[in-house]
């Protein structure tokens, strides 16, 4: 005899309850267990003797490689300092925002109201940043910008800080170079998004004031597969170069290989782009494609350091030698730093986010990329911007720099 | 003249390789009606499997057999266990428990192999360019073109020729008079399943060079092999083909002619020719 | 068995489901209570039960078209960020009225959805499903065209949501915001429930059943088809502006393939056909999916891709089509016991 709990309605509605309830109280246990074994301790409550720090950045998806590399890179650091800042220790909260504004807007908030974290990182991608901004802004939290590269994200809150880059940043001094170095007409090819807009119009910008031309300009679609009729337009224009920006990833690679196919080389057309087209993770795949590509960005691989060195090396022992690092990594590398370095200025007791972004501005760092600076005013970044060229160093490729363009900041503040 | 050909090869070789994957789709969704969101998954694990043999030093070229052997016992097992009882489902349930293993497809394979790119390599006689009538055509994409030419042949014959081809549009036509006759009507699905499944791996593998291959791949190119399908009409190969082909060409001549309209063409021309073709190019079901 | 006309079946007849009867009964009672529980027992978690609700709300709309018409659509999120970015760009304007710009952005969402009815209504399944496809991805690409006004892929920022009535402030627990995606649910859904049940719903029942007939009695099947899509669009736009005005942020994933397969995925997990399959349906999934991404930030994909094959392989027609069935195979086990000495002879 089956006993009944009078219908099966109750049981299904006992169930979802059920669901809900024990999702609740498990998933407070499971963050703590969560807590990424090296160089963090999971602490029972937010006490002031434990640095608690917001992870936001995609982990699953297509971005899914920005969050692991940003991930790696803060672990790197922590590994560096033994898991501990002047003995207290940090308590890492990942959380995956699926590349979705609204999903990061909501754990941006459990991780403000629930976990009451001291500082809120990550940010990969720019949607987020400008979606988390106003609760930032609310909570008085110091938001650190590890990857997001749009310019007007540091002006959404006085709480925004930023390590990474901005698109006009690196596209200027890329342009201010060509014209230096004899090109004198360029055709421009970008992705069809904000950001390509942006790089469009700053390379533009700064090229045609040097006594440049910019040809041609075409918008290619985000996640096209093949560039090549794209590569023929370059080619029957017959520029002196082709100035490319694309989404950092397989959109570069899917580039590499058209404009190796087509010959784009062979007919004289020399490629120069910001470096998220040889970036450090995806340059090995192009291959002998790559060679020769000159870019301009603010972090290789083949820096020479040795705060480079340190970097890699404690980068492979948390992450594994599957990722090489890249600027994305590094992003979180020096947040982690810049957050380890104000907290040390505070001192002890619990981190006021007023004092945090006075301490933060003007901070100055010498991280794995060069000499960095968080400008006091604005409170984005001001770094060194390198020109690099891809060779070939034994097995794998690399962007080797040449040249470089110190302190700069972004053009349009 | 020169850079037309070139967009035209470029737009056939891109054609090529979306019926190459789409024909197994097709079949599955005419011949057993079954909405099989996960194809894109089996191309994607066909693309993966290529990639884990090359490493271990297997030649990219024979690669693509074991990929398509491998895959269509893939198909055979998973038509076995799951599609079989799938059929008698609503199409809702199908939808729903496809995706369901796309979403753990495309997890599994950021698991075992990371979420960045992989790199394939090719032979070096496939590499770089072959000049043909002064135009510089791609080696790899001529060899997709011919490769694909050589197997659609093949498939022709084999559905016109062969008894089992017959078996096979006789199941299209009429699944139970097909049964009453005598053919072994599961047999031919499970077969023809493993078949599309096999084809869809081989194509992943192939694709790896031209559309890139990461996790994601499986959701990706979905909507480009459901548009094949849809517009060439459910269950029939001339339809796939064509569909393919015109949608290729398309893709590349709007690209290159009037890229500020970029991604609309593909969009707007699917509404057209849905509109204008109902039931498909050369749909068999109405 | 009772020849009586007017006397209920012990047990609903095979097809009408839970919801579907006209009183409303005790567990739909309970079923409204437990959001407002939810309220008072989880104060921490009110966002994600917001995000929930408008999950819920959204699928519903997308119930209307596909359990009630039949129409399977993937390009549903088309209206949802229509009605989004109405709302969102009042908002940047001046106007933060949240009441206003939520009927604004429905009114907007419904003329669009009236629009592309009549690319839908004509062909069979797949057809319909892609030419929903195309026209989905087709307004998220003049979205990221378009981003002057949009904002692009940097998304729409700068939004402020004005006091609800003039009185109660958006906060940061969320506190209002919840109260007000409730009240608008209850709302919508008292308003589906109502269409549902007359001869409207019964139409579009005999539409889903079998076309054809329709056609042959004489049923204005066309024009169902158009008004079931508008509202069905009207709907979808309310959702979106919910989720612009309690997030302040519009992005162009509210436009995009993934939102339009997730709902897709939450209606048929609860149950299509059923009205309050949505609401679970959303409940189940995002629930699950935050459980998951707190455990296992990189892979929860995988879990609740099993989870969802392990539910369309054993509970057919979703979670509440299995449980349909189950009650009405246990009232039926009951009956027969009871019924053996009762029925009349054959």
């Amino acid at each position: 005899m089956i006993a009944k709990f009078g219908s099966s309605w109750a049981e299904v509605w006992l169930l979802v309850l059920g669901v809900v309830l024990s999702s609740c109280r498990s998933s407070d246990t499971a963050k703590t267990e969560a807590e990424p074994a090296s160089g963090t301790t999971p602490a029972a409550a937010s006490t002031a003797d434990v640095i608690e720090i917001g992870l936001l950045a995609p982990f699953s998806g297509p971005f899914a490689s920005l969050g692991a590399q940003i991930e790696g890179g803060i672990k790197a650091y922590l590994d560096t300092q033994g898991g501990t800042i002047d003995g207290r220790k940090v308590e890492l909260l990942v959380r995956d925002t699926t590349g979705v504004p609204d999903v990061a807007k909501r754990l941006a908030q459990g991780l403000i109201v629930r976990d009451q974290v001291d500082f809120l990182a990550g940010f990969a991608l720019t949607p987020v940043a400008m979606a988390v901004a106003p609760l930032a802004t609310e909570a008085k939290k110091p938001m650190v910008i590890m990857n997001a590269a749009t310019s007007s994200i540091t002006t959404k809150s006085p709480y925004v800080v930023r390590v990474s880059l901005t698109l006009p940043q690196v596209t200027a001094p890329l342009a201010t170079w060509a014209a230096k170095n004899g090109i004198r007409n360029v055709y421009s090819l970008v992705s069809d998004y904000a950001p390509g807009a942006d790089a469009e119009a700053q390379f533009k910008k700064t090229f045609e004031a040097a006594g440049g031309k910019v040809v041609a300009a075409d918008k290619v679609p985000v996640n096209n597969p093949d560039f090549a009729p794209f590569v023929q337009r370059v080619k029957d224009a017959k520029p002196e170069a082709v100035f490319v920006f694309v989404p950092a990833g397989t959109q570069g690679i899917a580039f590499m290989k058209a404009a190796h196919e087509r010959g784009l080389g062979e007919a004289g057309i020399r490629i120069i782009a910001t470096g998220d087209l040889t970036e450090d993770q995806q340059i090995d795949p192009m291959g002998d494609a790559a060679l020769g590509v000159v870019t301009t960005h603010h972090y290789s691989a083949a820096h020479t350091s040795p705060e480079n060195d340190v970097f890699k090396a404690a980068f492979a022992k948390v992450a594994g030698t599957q990722l090489r690092p890249n600027f994305m990594a590094v992003g979180g590398y020096d947040g982690m730093a810049a957050i380890a370095a104000v907290v040390r200025k505070l001192g002890p007791g619990k981190i006021d986010g007023d004092r945090a972004i006075e301490a933060f501005k003007g901070l100055e760092l010498t991280s794995p990329r060069g000499p960095l600076r968080i400008d006091a005013e604005t409170r984005d970044v001001v770094q060194t911007v390198y020109v690099r060229k891809v060779e070939k160093r034994g097995e794998h490729y690399y962007n080797v720099e040449f040249e470089e363009y110190p302190a700069q900041k972004d053009p349009g503040k | 003249m020169a850079s037309f050909l070139g967009i035209v090869f470029d737009g056939v070789a891109y054609g090529s390789l979306l019926f190459l994957i789409s024909i197994g789709l097709s079949v599955t969704m005419g011949l057993m009606n079954i909405v099989n969101l996960a194809h894109g998954a089996f191309a994607m694990f066909g693309g993966y499997l290529s990639v884990w043999l090359s490493a271990r030093g297997t030649p990219f070229l024979a690669t693509l057999p074991i990929c398509f052997v491998v895959l269509g016992l893939a198909g055979a097992g998973s038509e076995r266990l799951f599609y079989r009882r799938l059929r008698r489902r609503s199409q809702l349930d199908q939808v729903l428990f496809t995706i369901g293993f796309t979403f753990a497809a495309v997890a599994s394979a950021t698991l075992v192999w990371g979420p960045a790119e992989q790199r394939v390599q090719l032979p070096g006689a496939l590499r770089g360019q072959l000049q043909v009538l002064g135009v510089g055509l791609g080696a790899y994409r001529l060899f997709l073109i011919a490769l694909v030419a050589v197997l659609s042949a093949g498939l022709v014959a084999l559905v016109e020729k062969t008894t089992f081809g017959a078996r096979v549009r006789a199941s299209v036509d009429d699944e139970q008079v097909s049964a009453g006759l005598g053919i072994p009507v599961e047999r031919v699905f499970c077969l023809t399943f493993a078949f599309g499944s096999g084809l869809a791996g081989l194509g992943g593998a192939l694709s790896i060079d031209v559309l890139g291959l990461e996790p994601t791949f499986a959701l990706k190119y979905l909507v480009y092999f459901l548009l094949v399908v849809a517009v060439g009409g459910a269950g029939s190969l001339a339809g796939t083909a064509v569909a393919s082909l015109v949608l290729g060409l398309f893709d590349v001549a709007g690209k290159y002619y009037v890229p500020q309209v970029g991604a609309f063409i593909i969009y707007g021309l699917m509404i057209v020719l849905l509109l204008v073709f109902p039931a498909g190019l050369h749909g068999r079901r109405a | 068995m009772s020849s009586h006309p007017s006397s209920r079946p012990a047990v609903a007849p095979r097809g009408l489901v839970f919801g579907l009867e006209d009183r409303l009964g005790r567990i739909e009672v309970a079923f409204w209570l437990l959001p407002v529980a939810v309220f008072f027992v989880f104060p921490g978690y009110l966002v994600l039960a917001s995000q929930v609700l408008i999950a819920g709300l959204f699928a519903l709309s997308l119930d209307l078209i596909l359990g009630y018409a039949g129409i399977v659509s993937l390009g549903h999120a088309a209206f949802f960020g229509v009605g989004a970015y109405v709302a969102g760009l009042l908002s940047v304007r001046g106007y933060g009225e949240p009441l206003s710009g939520l009927v604004a952005a429905a009114v907007v969402a419904g003329c669009v959805g009236f629009v592309s009815s009549f690319l839908i209504v004509g062909g069979h399944a797949l057809t319909r499903l892609m030419v929903t496809l195309a026209v989905g991805l087709s307004l998220h690409e003049a979205a990221n065209q378009a981003s002057s006004v949009t904002g692009g892929t940097d998304g729409l920022s700068g939004m402020e949501t004005s006091d609800l009535f003039g009185v109660f402030a958006f906060d940061l627990l969320g506190k209002t915001a919840y109260l007000y995606v409730l009240g608008v649910c209850l709302v919508a859904f008292c308003l589906v429930r109502r269409l549902v049940h007359s001869p409207f719903g019964l139409s579009l029942r005999g539409v889903r059943e079998n076309e054809r007939r329709m056609h042959a009695i004489g049923a204005p099947v066309r024009r169902r088809l158009v008004e079931v899509y508008t509202l069905a669009a009207a709907l979808a736009g309310a959702a979106g502006a919910l989720s612009a005005q309690t997030t302040e942020f519009v992005g162009l994933e509210a436009l995009s393939f993934d939102r339009s397969a997730s709902a897709l995925v939450m209606l048929v997990l609860g149950g299509a056909g059923h009205m309050y399959g949505a609401f679970v349906g959303s409940c189940a999934f995002m629930v699950l999916q935050s459980f998951l991404a707190d455990l296992h930030p990189a892979y929860w994909q995988f879990w609740i891709g099993c989870a969802v094959m392990l539910i369309a392989f054993f509970a057919r027609g979703g979670i509440l089509g299995y449980a349909s069935a189950a009650r009405e195979r246990l009232a039926r086990g009951s009956r027969g016991s009871r019924g053996a000495a009762a029925r009349p002879g054959p």
